[in-house]
């Protein structure tokens, strides 16, 4: 027998709540229907008693006390999937919006999903060649991690974003397949269209799944956006074995959906108003990239956010680096003097790396090199801000050849085309081309037999 | 097991009942037809709140609460070592080979391989007197720790029936002991205690031996006992899992206990491929088979990652009672005070600061006094060291968790983001640290390594003071305007930052260095700053000593003497006189 209830108790925000429900469960998905025929979607998200709490999609306006019709469907919030998700646009709850019609399922998920089983994970090793010198050699991203790009409104994040899609090579595994699942979270329509081109232009939109929830699409379907993606590449990853790069943006957009929406239930508020269990949440989404035992696939993230007011100390970056395995920080002081991608290097950083490159998996030299430019470019800031005390012309000449390199370092090495694509070789050999204007005795994180093989600069004892 | 309780509410990982109910505060309970695990964590008139262990998805008001009777507890025996549980000691190797590579819910499990036989060794007959703690059995656990069983510490009696020696499982009977007032207690291989009180213990001791870590800027610089609690504070990427890993790795207990506690997935598989291919250096054999790993990771339920941390310290108290010195890697306790927060938030209770409840340095402070070198009941010296990560919010040492923990901790390890930036690992800040047990452990280094250990240190970190003071200067005027004298002291304090304080992990001879080698190269340093100080006193300039290549030299010692050749280190005074005094006779 199905129960249809009529009316509603008490309406506040996007919450309605219900009573005299029968067996409602937790986290339940309701249809309401409205007496103008319209039909919402809602979750129960607290129940106590015969009381349902449900949290309604797509906004509660226009519905009175007394003009709703409202089905429990019995399930919680699943997604219908197959391989044919590739190649289409579904809204942010995951309902086709490209005109195609709905997929054919060959199995519905559940969009919370299962934490992955930390014995059944497989530790990622092998690296994703980007194509950008300062990622690839800094910062290198590894197949299954989850790395984001913490940016500012309006710098470059998108740009390089594309890039890292247009260019991304997985090493080792030349038959694998590949697929693209992005997630757009309150992002301008602008910025979504600017997606959506460049993967046709690069001729991927064909493995591209794309989940949008724009900046004026319901506030609530924004929550369950980034888990749609999520379910989807998880399928397409481990039970399809592809290789799945999920991007989403923007981070900071779905983390004030999850304040407001908390907000609206009335919770007791954390740091700037974000729920408390803002960690908790984050986390169930960054740590659905990964590769597990028994599959081939991988599910790699590059979420991206921005940074309210450039502060990397607001909740949402702070909260995300805890979570992440590294991060990508661009600044707005580079990007301002034409530098592209304007990536922030001695904030950023790849936990993963140290075990995905040398020798077997890059070059023996890369992790000594990549440790000397990091020390070297941190000792060009304690120069340049010293010169802007004293003055450039006061400096001792070993602070000078430092200004020199770090100068050229970000026009060099940091600085390259929206489409130049430069191998790991041709980086490595760049980071070197620069160190070898320090002399070698500045150079403490590299041994002598590499300084032998790869330093072209001169040596004081000569 | 009754289900006379049912669901009222449901928020979250918060579930009530309401009504008078039978259940007592900390019991644990089956919530719904899964059965998956709670806590009983509030009693009042109306309602009885449960925190659930496991996701809430589906469960309806109406479904049956099982009650259990007691508390939560931990099961103790042979079978710990060389696994791996999640939060509430499920083995997960277990529930992966029942349910795949998710974690299905509602899985009940044995924490302990309940098939398994073990040799056992019983050393009690008929007609023996056991007092609590006394060991009655001993097994080999794995090819370094032997499992000594324990009379619990609630039981004494006269020994009824004893097996012999001989093949037993986990839940074989091998002792059967009439207590005094009449009981029959059957002890088999391994006991209960429930996670949130602390094992009684006989009496504590000084702590005043250190915990070995082979970290230079640890070991010399801030110490810790063994029994002792340390906090490593740091924002993200400043290298507080790479420092535990370190410490798990190479510090001189006997067991380690390491808790993932809210931590990523990738980093504790990372742990268990790491560990189970490194060679512990003292026995030869996996570093797994004397370590406990539990994980936790952020994306599990947030209920069972706040009994985490007490799930790993009862194990460590249990090994402790056997006679081991044990040691504990929090990772991190932020997260795990997040949880308390998230679940007081849920209970709706009053915050305190930042939306942390007003227990929470209670919380803390009952958590850290749980370490310490003690006398067990048996008699026996064990010891529980607790290094605890802090993850401040925003990178900001001055938020709740870290300044609380600050109280209750005697060590911090403050890990820096410059540092950290310009690789500089261990990015231990030598300005901002601290251990209050310089003073306690002096007699054993004197002992133990050189009666000259102290008095470097002191110099040392004299030398690194009056190089921060110096670069105040530096920042403002640039060096080349400091007098000689002056700048010896940053070239000399550079040499200890880069040839000393900063390890490197990756290195052989480096990622352990023994205390003997970090006497000898704080002698070298010492030595050199002392022989160029005379030199420049006598008008020797410092830019011809830095031409010596003297101080590169001695920033290279940590690759250029391996561990094993220790006695490479005595040329270098040699060498250092011959240097210098060419110079000071020209």
């Amino acid at each position: 027998m199905i129960l249809e209830y009529i009316g509603v108790k008490e309406i506040n925000g996007s919450l309605i709540v219900l009573e005299g429900v029968q067996n409602p469960s937790y986290e339940e998905v309701v249809r309401i229907r409205l007496d103008d025929g319209s039909v919402r979607n809602g979750r129960i998200v607290a129940c106590e008693g015969d009381k349902a709490v449900i949290q309604v999609f797509e906004g509660t306006s226009g519905i009175s006390l007394g003009n709703t019709r409202t089905r429990m469907t019995g399930r919680p919030m699943e997604l219908a999937l197959s391989e044919e998700l590739l190649g289409r646009v579904f809204n942010g709850v995951g309902k086709a919006i490209d005109g195609l019609g709905d997929i054919y399922p060959t199995c519905r998920r559940n969009i919370n999903g299962t934490p992955i089983n930390p014995v059944s994970r497989i530790y990622p090793r092998n690296y994703i060649s980007t194509g950008i010198s300062s990622i690839d050699t800094l910062i290198t991203l590894i197949r299954g991690q989850k790395l984001p790009i913490f940016s500012g409104s309006g710098m470059k994040h998108n740009e390089l974003a594309v890039q890292i899609v247009r260019q991304a090579k997985i090493t080792g595994d030349e038959n694998a397949k590949f697929g693209i699942v992005f997630a757009a979270m309150g992002v301008k329509q602008d910025v979504a269209d600017y997606f959506r081109r460049s993967f046709e232009e690069s001729g991927v939109l064909g493995r591209v799944a794309m989940f949008l929830n724009l900046a004026n699409d319901p506030i609530i379907e924004r929550i369950l956006t980034p888990r749609c993606a999520l379910t989807a590449a998880e399928y397409l990853a481990f039970e399809l074995n592809m290789h799945i790069l999920v991007i989403m943006t923007d981070m900071t957009s779905y983390a004030e959906a999850c304040r407001e929406f908390s907000s609206s239930k009335g919770e007791i508020p954390g740091r700037k108003g974000f729920p408390g269990y803002l960690y908790s949440d984050l986390a169930s989404l960054y740590e659905r990239a990964g590769m597990i035992k028994g599959s081939t696939g991988s599910v790699t993230q590059i979420p991206i956010l921005t940074m309210p007011n450039d502060d990397i100390t607001h909740p949402v970056p702070d909260l995300t680096g805890y979570i992440t395995e590294g991060q990508i920080v661009l600044d707005r002081a580079l990007d301002g003097s034409g530098i592209y991608p304007p990536v922030s290097v001695l904030p950023s950083l790849s936990r993963l790396m140290k075990d995905g490159i040398g020798e077997g998996f890059t070059r023996e030299d890369h992790s000594a090199l990549s440790n000397q430019l990091f020390a070297c470019y941190a000792k060009v800031q304690d120069a340049r801000s010293l010169a802007s005390v004293i003055g450039e012309d006061e400096l001792s000449a070993s602070d000078k050849r430092l200004l020199e390199f770090g100068r050229q370092f970000e026009k060099q090495f940091i600085n390259q085309g929206v489409n130049e694509n430069r191998s790991m070789e041709q980086s490595l050999a760049l980071g070197w081309k620069l160190l070898s204007a320090l002399p070698a005795e500045e150079l403490d994180r590299v041994d002598n037999e590499m300084l032998a093989k790869y330093y072209h600069g001169k040596k004081e004892t000569e | 097991m009754a289900a006379n309780n049912i669901i009222y509410g449901i928020n979250g990982p918060v579930v009530t009942v309401k009504g008078a109910t039978t259940l007592s505060m900390m019991e644990m309970v089956y919530v719904g037809e899964q059965k998956l695990a709670g806590e009983v964590i509030k009693l009042d008139n109306g309602f009885t709140t449960i925190q659930v262990y496991e996701e809430t998805t589906g469960l309806k008001p109406g479904d049956p609460i099982y009650s259990t009777g007691a508390r939560l507890a931990a099961t103790l025996g042979p079978g710990i070592l060389d696994n791996i549980f999640d939060g509430i000691e499920r083995p997960l190797r277990d529930i992966e080979s029942e349910s795949g590579a998710f974690i299905a819910r509602g899985a009940a499990m044995n924490a302990l391989d309940t098939e398994r036989l073990w040799d056992v060794t019983v050393d009690v007959k008929a007609g023996d007197t056991l007092n609590a703690g006394q060991i009655y059995a001993r097994c080999p656990e794995t090819s370094v720790i032997e499992h000594r069983c324990m009379v619990p510490p609630t039981v004494c009696g006269k020994v009824e029936w004893a097996a012999s020696n001989g093949k037993y499982k986990v839940g074989d009977v091998i002792v059967k002991l009439r207590s005094d007032d009449g009981k029959l207690c059957e002890l088999t291989l391994c006991q209960k205690w429930p996670i949130r009180s602390p094992r009684p213990v006989s009496e504590r001791l000084y702590a005043n031996v250190p915990l070995v870590t082979g970290q230079r800027v640890i070991d010399t610089l801030f110490p810790i006992a063994k029994g002792g609690t340390a906090a490593v504070p740091g924002g993200f990427g400043t290298g507080k899992t790479m420092t535990q890993h370190q410490l798990a790795k190479w510090c001189d207990a006997d067991i380690i206990v390491y808790v993932g506690c809210g931590e990523r997935g990738n980093e504790m598989s990372q742990v268990l491929n790491e560990f189970a291919s490194l060679v512990d250096p003292k026995s030869g054999r996996p570093m797994t088979d004397r370590t406990v790993l539990i994980a936790n990771t952020s994306n599990m339920p947030v209920a069972a990652r706040e009994a985490s941390i007490y799930t790993g310290i009862t194990l460590a108290e249990y090994y402790r009672d056997m006679g081991y010195h044990v040691a504990i890697m929090a990772d991190s306790t932020s997260r795990w005070a997040e949880a308390l927060r998230e679940i007081s938030g849920r209970l709706e209770e009053m915050p305190a600061e930042e939306g942390f409840p007003a227990y929470l340095p209670s919380r803390l402070s009952e958590f850290y006094e749980r370490a310490g070198l003690i006398r067990t009941l048996g008699g026996k010296e064990g010891s529980v060291t607790i290094i605890g990560a802090v993850s401040p919010q925003g990178s900001d040492f001055s938020e709740p968790v870290t300044q609380n923990t600050k109280r209750f901790t005697r060590c911090f390890w403050a890990l820096d983001k410059s540092l950290a930036y310009a690789r500089h690992y261990p990015a231990i800040n030598w300005l901002n640290s601290y251990s209050e047990y310089g003073g306690d452990l002096e007699r054993w280094y004197d002992d133990n390594v050189g009666s000259d250990f102290m008095r470097c240190r002191t110099q040392m970190s004299f030398l690194l003071q009056e190089e921060a003071r110096l670069m105040e200067i530096v920042k403002l005027i640039g060096s080349d305007v400091l007098p000689d004298d002056q700048k010896l002291i940053i070239e000399t304090a550079k040499v200890i930052r880069v040839g000393f304080l900063q390890q490197n992990a990756f290195h052989k001879d480096d990622t352990f260095v023994p205390l003997k080698k970090q006497l000898l190269m704080m002698r070298a340093i010492l030595y050199l700053h002392k022989r160029s100080e005379t030199a420049v006193s006598v008008g020797v300039p410092l830019s011809m000593i830095m031409e010596t290549g003297l101080f590169d030299r001695l920033t290279r010692i940590k690759y250029d003497v391996p561990n094993d050749k220790l006695s490479m280190l005595e040329d270098y005074p040699k060498q250092i006189d011959e240097a210098i005094s060419a110079l000071s006779n020209r």
